[in-house]
């Protein structure tokens, strides 16, 4: 297969593809001991990966200090955002660093079962992570009474999700795995002190738990030298599109869009997308922002979109997206999704009026408020920036019409 | 249904039962083996898997419509499932599709009289820098042209 040829392309980057040996980030874990591991995590200024960019010592000293017979670690591996796909590049490539990073968390928070989610998409991914695990099994990286440290068990499993993007929600991940609907819950609780099975949980983004093994082996302070004071190390980018390489890049937070374009061979660039159908769509004014948790904050995925690019059926592909995978749970997501598409396709047809659309926004607003989850806190940012960025193109002010006349 | 047949399923979810294990969290593991080997989770399948696990047939029911790979309906011995999210869309999804429909002679959502292939649409696959990509079963291809979809196609079973 072709994605298992890539596989040899050596790949470089300052943290996550640097330099490592697998079993090093255990070992070092078992001699530090549980608080200089949180110390060390806490001071690289580790934030999720995800998304939703929650500090990830936070959350684990919580479950850590959550009194209950039995925790979970739980790796989220639904990936499911349109044009993300270092996850799967991880997995595939650099499984020791996730695992490890699962084992450590598992030994901090003292928990002895570690369940990977991984999206049914990747199920061809799953032969081949069952052998690794096998493989770390044999090397006493998983187990019972793991490097022979008397009585730190942990083991890994893995399953499957079965196609539904809501699912990496953390709440509906675990309701799928109780084996209900993946509909999310109302929090509070939280899954670190109620998860899986009424347990503390913690769940992580891939990517974050594949930084922990190189913060363990080489430090909190190797770590922050990399990127923004706010958002500290590198970020994996999944970038897709109108560029000559697209692929996964691995760079310091505070990189501006306009140096990621010029790595990734992009041209004539319209619009950047920056992190999903959930996220913003960023016009060429705009591309001296940096990637950073506080200026445009992404969970990595990039699409590129030339000048030859209707923006318009851009926001209705990413619309019609949130109107399937919108759980239904509750109305201003279920509801709102559905007019915002019907006012995409009424501005497709040229019917409407400027105070239709303005009351569109005001729905989307609305939705970003109203809404139970993230799904529908965010499916209207598209709707918002796409609208507000590309009207001239849209409403067809600039006398060409839309695609700029192209189509 | 044949009795026999009938035997043979309750069967081979007991079997599964017993891999799996009966709590409720279990559930969807069993409702994804029975999908693997049929392609679809029958009535009876649902029952029989709610009589084991002791919940009743309409949680079954509703599980199984939540997610988008599990069905209760007949489908294809192969389940194609090309992505219609924007990047594959910009890489050359239109013309794939339309290539894929005009040689199967369905549309997308039917499959194919001599149920060979069920032909469905699918979001992102994680595979936007390889796009247009396509899941077959399980398997996943990549930089997809007409011809190659084509050929991929007339190759399975
Ligand atoms: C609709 C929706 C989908 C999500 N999908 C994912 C996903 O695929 N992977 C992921 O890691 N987080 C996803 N998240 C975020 C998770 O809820 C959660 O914040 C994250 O797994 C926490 O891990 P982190 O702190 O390591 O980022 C999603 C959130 C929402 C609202
Ligand atoms: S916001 Fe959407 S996906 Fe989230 S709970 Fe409400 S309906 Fe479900
Ligand atoms: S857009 Fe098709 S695989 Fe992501």
């Amino acid at each position: 297969m072709e994605i298992i040829l890539e596989k040899n392309k050596k790949r470089t980057g300052p943290v996550i593809f640097s330099k490592y040996n697998m079993g090093e980030g255990i070992k070092k874990a078992l001699e530090l001991g549980r608080e200089n591991l949180l110390f060390e995590i806490k001071g690289a200024g580790l934030k999720g990966r995800g998304g939703a960019g929650f500090p990830t010592a936070t959350k684990w000293m919580l479950s850590a200090a959550a009194n209950a017979e039995k925790k979970f670690v739980v790796c989220n591996a639904d990936e499911g955002e349109p044009g993300t796909f270092k996850d799967r590049v991880l997995l595939l490539e650099y499984p020791e660093l996730v695992f490890e990073g699962m084992v450590i968390a598992g030994y901090i928070i003292g928990a002895k079962t570690g369940i990977v989610y991984l999206r049914g998409e990747y199920e061809y991914l799953l032969e081949a992570l069952e052998e690794f695990l096998m493989k770390m099994r044999e090397e006493k990286l998983l187990g019972k009474n793991i490097l022979g440290k008397e009585a730190f068990d942990f083991d890994i499993s893995i399953r499957l999700g079965s196609g539904a993007y809501v699912c990496g929600e953390e709440t509906a991940l675990i309701e799928s795995l109780e084996g209900n609907r993946g509909e999310p819950r109302n929090r509070p609780p939280y899954p670190v002190n109620t998860g899986y099975l009424g347990y503390p949980t913690i769940v992580n983004n891939v990517e974050t738990l594949a930084s922990v093994p190189h913060i363990v082996t080489k430090g909190g302070e190797w770590f922050k030298k990399y990127g923004t004071d706010k958002s500290t190390g590198s970020k994996l980018f999944s970038v897709s599109g109108d560029c000559a390489k697209p692929g996964v890049y691995e760079l310091p937070w505070g990189t501006k869009i306009k140096e990621l374009l010029e790595l990734v061979g992009a041209k004539n660039t319209k619009a950047v997308q920056v992190g999903g159908a959930s996220g913003i769509c960023i016009p060429k004014t705009q591309f001296d922002r940096a990637f950073a948790y506080e200026d445009a904050a992404t969970g990595g995925s990039i699409m590129v979109f030339n000048e030859g690019r209707d923006m318009l059926k851009v926001l209705k592909n990413f619309l019609e997206f949130f109107v399937e995978e919108s759980c239904g749970q509750c109305t201003p997501c279920r509801v709102g999704n559905t007019k915002l598409l019907e006012g995409v396709e009424k501005i497709e047809r040229g019917e409407y009026t400027f105070a239709y659309i303005s009351n569109l926004k005001e729905l989307g607003h609305t939705m970003q408020v109203a809404s139970k989850c993230g799904l529908g806190q965010s499916s209207p940012n598209s709707f918002i920036s796409i609208l507000e960025n590309f009207k001239d193109e849209i409403f067809r002010t600039n006398g060409k019409g839309r695609n700029n006349g192209k189509a | 249904m044949l009795v026999l047949e009938k035997n043979a399923l309750s069967e081979e979810i007991e079997q599964l039962v017993a891999k799996y294990g009966s709590d409720r969290s279990a559930l969807i593991q069993i409702l994804q083996a029975i999908q693997r080997k049929h392609k679809f989770i029958s009535d009876f399948a649902q029952q029989e898997v709610a009589r084991l696990l002791s919940i009743h047939p309409v949680e079954v029911y509703s599980v199984i419509t939540f997610y988008s790979f599990l069905c209760s309906e007949p489908k294809g011995r192969n389940i194609v499932r090309l992505c219609k999210t924007i990047s594959c869309d910009m890489a050359g999804k239109d013309a794939v599709e339309a290539a894929v429909k005009r040689e199967l002679g369905i549309s997308f959502g039917e499959t194919t009289k001599d149920k060979r292939i069920t032909l469905e649409y699918t979001n992102c696959l994680g595979m936007c820098d390889q796009g247009p990509a396509m899941l077959v079963n399980e398997r996943v291809y990549t930089h997809l042209d007409p011809e190659k979809a084509v050929n991929i196609l007339n190759e399975i079973k």
